[in-house]
């Protein structure tokens, strides 16, 4: 990709000419890579490095080899039971499933008018830009846990429940409430990109493949709708694995606390604060973030396997 | 032409209306005023008078709309003595700081990722490539630890600077450079135009829509942050608005109901104006778009 253009010219102009690129592209580059390495790369490396370590903020940091890891993974409970499969859950559901979700959005959008197209995508995408202050307001307000809150008031309205629930203190709740908000809150630049992707097929292509053969509106999607939008397809999905991962103060927003009720809605990211803001432990907080970049790459690897180009190299 | 006229119901994007496109709105009408009722009703909720925010039963629309609940949010300067003008006034600078900075340097490495031939070029790009799926939340604690280390903790830069290179937006800006024709770059550089008069001449015009997409991410990215005015300003007066409302709406007093509702409403507009000023900008964008 680099050297599309680049031929085996060795004469000392293009040497020169190549030269002068390199000192102006390194200029150019500059700033956007001082603050990628000094907020991107240099944190992770940091947290790789810290999570070898015992480190409480106040001393120097002291070498403390494997050890934090293997607290984490034999010693620590609430990781172990809790927000490990709470991550895992939430995740699966929140991350593919709000994917699929959206690509089906965008399917159905693709097929109506231009107008109220328009109208009912703003109206899905909303969700996804209102931030936690809002979301957090919201979902509060309909889930509250006496007879005043909206879902509760409902379901007594409808004789379903006698006596108000307390649904974001209630372990049995929490988590389900949380993927419910996330989902909602998740169709986001990655579904606009679908929706632009899907209307961007070339219509000669359906059909040419009815021509052919095909039968239903299921074998369309198949071979030719996704095929026709693999690079939208894998934008999408990247987008909704960091979405997932991002919402992590989803159960501590609206629970009002860290650790969540029960540790029902922990999340692998309020593992983290939990131990490195609340309690100084930043080595054990690293090899958290370690694990959690670990979980985010292993998702991004099978994205990448299923929409990804073969040959290129991420 | 015989074909399309079998297709007309299946076909994308049509153009008119069709009976086959009814069961499309039977469920995207519906799903489409659930996703938006919840915003309308905070919304109603930010100008209910008290009688009505506890009202029994709990209704969505506002009968007697009143401003009361926005005075008192601005007149309200909490326990810490910062009025709410403060905070909005610091939002709106770091933002305003943010966005412009970040769209000079993302639009000049992505014409140096573009445009230009250097070494580990494609390396370079393969890493931002992977940072699309950098989850900050992951690293605060080491973010914590540089900003601390490089003398930014209760500066304004700490604010602004971490939230600058975003490869989201990089990757977006350098796909529509991308299809910029080098003969056009290359005829600038015979007429003897320097690459910040590239840049300004050609670049920028030609990557508008992505830039307004990049500016629509990073202005959300921004005027929703917590994380520098929670972890690295210790100074009351130099945090921002979404930190303060998200302060006011967490500590759940009974008169903060309202209250937090109007934050949440003065939150969200920016948001919603920029996007609705971008939109066909962000879907023209988005058509171009994908990894591939």
């Amino acid at each position: 990709m680099a050297n599309r253009n680049a031929r085996p010219n060795q004469s000392k102009k293009y040497k020169l000419r190549f030269q002068r690129e390199s000192i102006q592209a390194f200029l150019l580059l500059l700033p956007y890579g001082l603050l990628f390495f000094t907020f991107i790369a240099i944190p992770i490396a940091v947290a790789i490095g810290l999570s070898f370590t015992y480190f409480d903020v106040i001393n120097k940091p002291t070498f403390a080899g494997f050890s934090n890891y293997i607290v984490l993974l034999t010693q620590d409970e609430a990781f172990l039971k809790f927000v490990l499969p709470n991550t895992f859950k939430y995740a699966f559901i929140v991350g593919p499933g709000g994917y699929v979700l959206s690509f089906l959005l965008a399917w159905m959008l693709a097929q109506i008018q231009k107008v109220p197209r328009t109208i009912l995508s703003l109206a899905i995408y909303t969700p996804s830009m209102l931030g936690n202050v809002f979301i957090g307001v919201i979902w509060k307000s309909v889930f509250s846990g006496d007879q005043s809150g909206i879902f509760n008031h409902l379901l007594m309205k409808l004789d379903i429940i006698d006596q108000p629930i307390m649904f974001l203190l209630s372990p049995d709740y929490l988590m389900n409430i949380m993927i419910f908000v996330s989902l909602w809150s998740s169709m986001g630049i990655g579904f606009l990109a679908m929706v632009s992707g899907i209307l961007n097929i070339d219509e000669q292509l359906y059909e040419a493949a009815y021509v052919d053969g095909m039968k239903n509106r299921f074998q369309e999607i198949i071979y030719i709708t996704i095929p026709s939008m693999k690079p939208q397809m894998l934008f999408g999905a990247v987008m909704s694995i960091v979405n997932a991962f991002n919402m992590g103060w989803i159960g501590v927003t609206l629970s009002g606390m860290n650790p969540t009720p029960g540790l029902a809605g922990q999340l692998i990211t309020n593992h983290i604060d939990d131990y490195g803001f609340l309690r100084y432990e930043m080595g054990y907080a690293a090899a958290v973030s370690v694990v959690l970049l670990l979980i985010v790459t292993m998702f991004s690897k099978v994205a990448h396997g299923l929409f990804g180009e073969k040959d290129e190299l991420v | 032409m015989v074909y399309m006229a079998r297709y007309q119901g299946n076909k994308m994007n049509p153009k008119r209306f069709s009976v086959s496109q009814i069961k499309f709105y039977i469920i995207l009408i519906p799903l489409g005023i659930f996703m938006i009722l919840p915003v309308v009703m905070v919304i109603n909720k930010a100008f209910k008078p008290l009688g009505e925010l506890f009202a029994f039963p709990p209704t969505i629309f506002v009968r007697e709309p009143t401003l009361k609940n926005f005075r008192d949010l601005f007149t309200l300067s909490g326990t810490t003595g910062v009025p709410m003008t403060r905070y909005l006034f610091n939002s709106i600078m770091i933002s305003i700081f943010t966005v412009v900075i970040n769209v000079i340097i993302t639009i000049s490495a992505a014409y140096a990722f573009s445009k230009k031939k250097f070494r580990l070029k494609g390396a370079l790009f393969n890493i931002n490539q992977m940072a699309l799926m950098f989850v900050a939340t992951a690293v605060s604690v080491p973010r914590y630890i540089v900003i601390v280390r490089t003398g930014l903790i209760n500066t304004w830069l700490a604010h602004i600077l971490p939230l600058i290179a975003m490869p989201v937006g990089l990757f977006l800006v350098k796909q529509f450079v991308d299809q910029i024709p080098n003969a056009l770059i290359e005829a600038a550089v015979m007429d003897g135009a320097k690459d910040l008069k590239i840049i300004q001449k050609i670049i920028i015009p030609l990557t508008r829509p992505a830039l307004a997409t990049s500016i629509v991410l990073t202005f959300q990215s921004v005027w929703n942050a917590t994380e520098a005015s929670n972890n690295f300003i210790t100074n009351d007066t130099m945090k921002t608005l979404a930190f303060y409302l998200n302060s006011l709406s967490t500590n759940n007093a009974i008169a903060a109901e309202g209250m937090a509702a109007a934050a949440s409403v003065i939150l969200f507009l920016p948001n919603l104006i920029i996007f609705i000023l971008m939109n066909s900008q962000v879907m023209n964008t988005m058509a171009h778009s994908g990894i591939k």
